[in-house]
């Protein structure tokens, strides 16, 4: 059936192709819309987030975490929390879910070419910066010095281990792990990320910093930041909200006139300092 | 070819019903002390006498209403798959919205700037908008709780109307003021009113002139944001409110919605229902962090979106209409007219502090 206008609230259904349990609270979702023409056309950017469905419990928004330059699937990383992420933690290759995607903007990828990225993920916060880091690396030339600071509450916590093992061996990147506890094993960084960032201190000349995290993370990060000398243009971070319809009507992920789903997810410190602090 | 018409009061219920073939009517009607906006029924009658309890929205937005039925189906042998077939259910049909006030048809110019956008179009909202007739009532006056004026609308104002009625004497003079009011009323019986236009028109303005002089709550939204890092400001406006949410129910321009899913075995749907943003579930996240964890936090939102988020986005235009309902029906008395009078002058206030440091 056509509709004119296109229906917002439909999702294109999608077929679960492979799971994979990052953590003991993490899964990701590789997964191919079943019309194979829409599959096809689909484009986005680094940044941008989807919404998923369990159709017959809810829907909830993930940010696209493979990307843009990687196209035989769509991948989302779900940390198990509430019950919609619960159900999706259930849930096997060949299984079905509902996508709305891709929704709100992007990082601003273009703007950061020729400049030296800092990363700063903190736990599921990773996910997003996946994207942008795997596009970067993609696109090695275009971008400059690349230092990655990730977290995790313990090793076991970490996400992307697999990866994460390549990018400590790269020496295009620079990659520092760190984790609120240790094990014997652990051979990385012991200590809460805005006091590594400290400790590692990358320059903010010519330079921008992206970060993701829980909000308490993300507030002691841009305070590192800042006294690093970062300016507030030169903070990129990409915010969670509860959302609904994705499109910016039904009215909770707003901060003040921003709607985080349409106008957000990724916004500079700039950005944010002319909104109401709400986060 | 005329465009006004005279209706006679005892004529229009006749009218309705026989336009209830064509249209789903709704019209205020009287339901124990309230009146509600609800569907046309001759023998529940038609109040027109004052401002509904309930605003007319519900006409365009549905406090429940279903976007999408589902039906799973698994193979029953080896590899088990399932499949999910989803088909939408975008309503059809022409709707008339009877005896609306000025108030409640300017909110739904409000609700087009966001459900009807140039970038996002919800198909829900604007099959229904497009599908519906609005005839208003002007105001004969305004009660204690009214303040159209101070907002930008007027107990006469025709914006968002197809059709305005302005009341004479034993009746109404209809005057369509669009496409769709013009195709209403032309092939109706009543009697060619173009004589009575002037009329009208004099008691509209004595209507207006009958408006007292008072502040306007226009263009304070720059004003207004300046006090939102103020928390304690928000703690002492917000300190009575129940979260109860009357207030959004009731209000002509509160659009928040949820969306929820409802299974009945291997099919169901996904819903759509009125939220409310003065409940602390509102913005909860599954992780247990809440962005406006206070009513403080909320009150501040509300307030703020009506005048100043949404004038910023919209052309200056308020999200409110002056309508007075959450005034007359808030079980605590909360004021949002004073709400937003102390705000102003606590922006103020704070500005010229600001000006002698």
């Amino acid at each position: 059936m056509t509709s004119n206008p296109p229906n917002v609230y439909l999702p294109d259904m999608a077929t679960i192709q492979e799971v994979i349990q990052e953590t003991p609270a993490i899964k990701t979702f590789r997964v191919t819309l079943n019309n194979a023409d829409r599959m096809q056309a689909f484009s986005f950017e680094p940044g941008q987030v989807g919404q998923l469905s369990v159709i017959g419990v809810g829907e909830s928004t993930f940010v696209i975490n493979s990307p843009p330059t990687r196209k035989e699937y769509l991948q989302f990383s779900v940390m198990k929390v509430g019950e919609l992420t619960s159900r999706l933690h259930t849930l096997k290759a060949g299984d079905q879910i509902g996508v709305r995607a891709p929704l709100g903007n992007a990082f601003p990828y273009d703007s950061m070419r020729g400049r030296d990225i800092v990363f700063v993920g903190g736990g599921i916060g990773m996910a997003p910066l996946r994207t942008l880091l795997l596009y970067m690396l993609d696109n090695r030339a275009e971008y400059g010095k690349i230092t990655l600071l990730y977290g995790a509450r313990s090793p076991h916590d970490m996400a992307f281990s697999y990866e994460v093992e390549e990018w400590l061996q790269r020496d295009d990147m620079h990659t520092v792990l760190t984790v609120d506890n240790g094990t014997p094993e652990w051979q990385h960084k012991v200590g809460l990320i805005p006091n590594i960032l400290k400790e590692i201190g990358p320059s903010p000349e010519n330079a921008v910093a992206v970060t993701c995290g829980p909000p308490i993370m993300i507030k002691f990060t841009v305070q590192a930041l800042q006294e690093l000398g970062f300016g507030d243009e030169q903070i990129v971070t990409t915010l969670e909200k509860r959302m609904k319809c994705g499109v910016g009507i039904c009215g909770r992920c707003n901060i003040g006139s921003s709607y985080v789903c349409k106008d957000g997810p990724v916004y500079t410190l700039a950005q944010l300092k002319e909104l109401p602090g709400e986060m | 070819m005329s465009t006004a018409r005279f209706l006679k009061a005892r004529d229009i219920a006749p009218w309705l019903e026989e336009l209830g073939r064509e249209y789903t009517v709704l019209a205020p009607t009287r339901h124990g002390d309230t009146v509600v906006f609800r569907e046309f029924e001759p023998e529940r009658g038609i109040e027109l006498d004052r401002l509904s309890t309930t605003p007319a929205k519900k006409a365009l937005l549905p406090p429940c209403e279903t976007l999408f039925e589902y039906a799973t189906t698994k193979t029953d042998t080896p590899p088990y798959r399932t499949s999910i077939e989803l088909r939408p259910t975008l309503p059809e049909g022409k709707i008339l919205l009877f005896g609306t006030r000025p108030c409640d048809a300017r909110a739904m110019q409000i609700f087009d700037r966001v459900y009807d956008g140039e970038q996002v179009k919800d198909p829900y909202y604007t099959a229904r908008r497009n599908a519906a007739t609005i005839v208003t009532l002007a105001c004969s006056g305004q009660a204690g709780t009214c303040f159209c004026d101070r907002v930008g609308g007027s107990p006469v104002d025709a914006t968002g109307s197809d059709v305005l009625l302005t009341p004479l004497k034993a009746g109404y003079v209809a005057e369509a003021l669009t496409e769709k009011g013009m195709e209403l009323m032309r092939d109706t019986a009543f009697m060619k009113a173009d004589g009575l236009r002037q009329e009208a028109l004099n008691v509209r303005n004595r209507i207006l002139e009958e408006v007292p002089e008072r502040t306007s709550f226009l263009d304070m939204e720059r004003n207004l944001l300046s006090l939102f890092g103020d928390l304690g400001f928000w703690d002492k406006t917000a300190e009575s409110c129940l979260s109860c949410g009357a207030c959004t129910y009731l209000c002509p321009t509160c659009y928040c919605f949820n969306i929820t899913d409802e299974p009945h075995g291997d099919s169901g749907k996904r819903i759509r229902t009125w939220d409310n943003c003065m409940s602390s579930q509102f913005t909860l996240e599954g992780s247990g962090h809440n962005p406006r964890p206070t009513k403080a936090h909320r009150m501040r939102n509300r307030i703020g979106h009506k005048f100043s988020y949404y004038p910023q986005l919209h052309d200056k235009t308020l999200a409110c209409v002056g309508c007075g309902r959450c005034i007359s029906n808030c079980p605590v008395s909360f004021d949002i007219r004073n709400a937003v009078a102390c705000a102003i002058q606590h922006a103020a206030a704070n500005a010229q502090e600001h000006a002698h440091d």
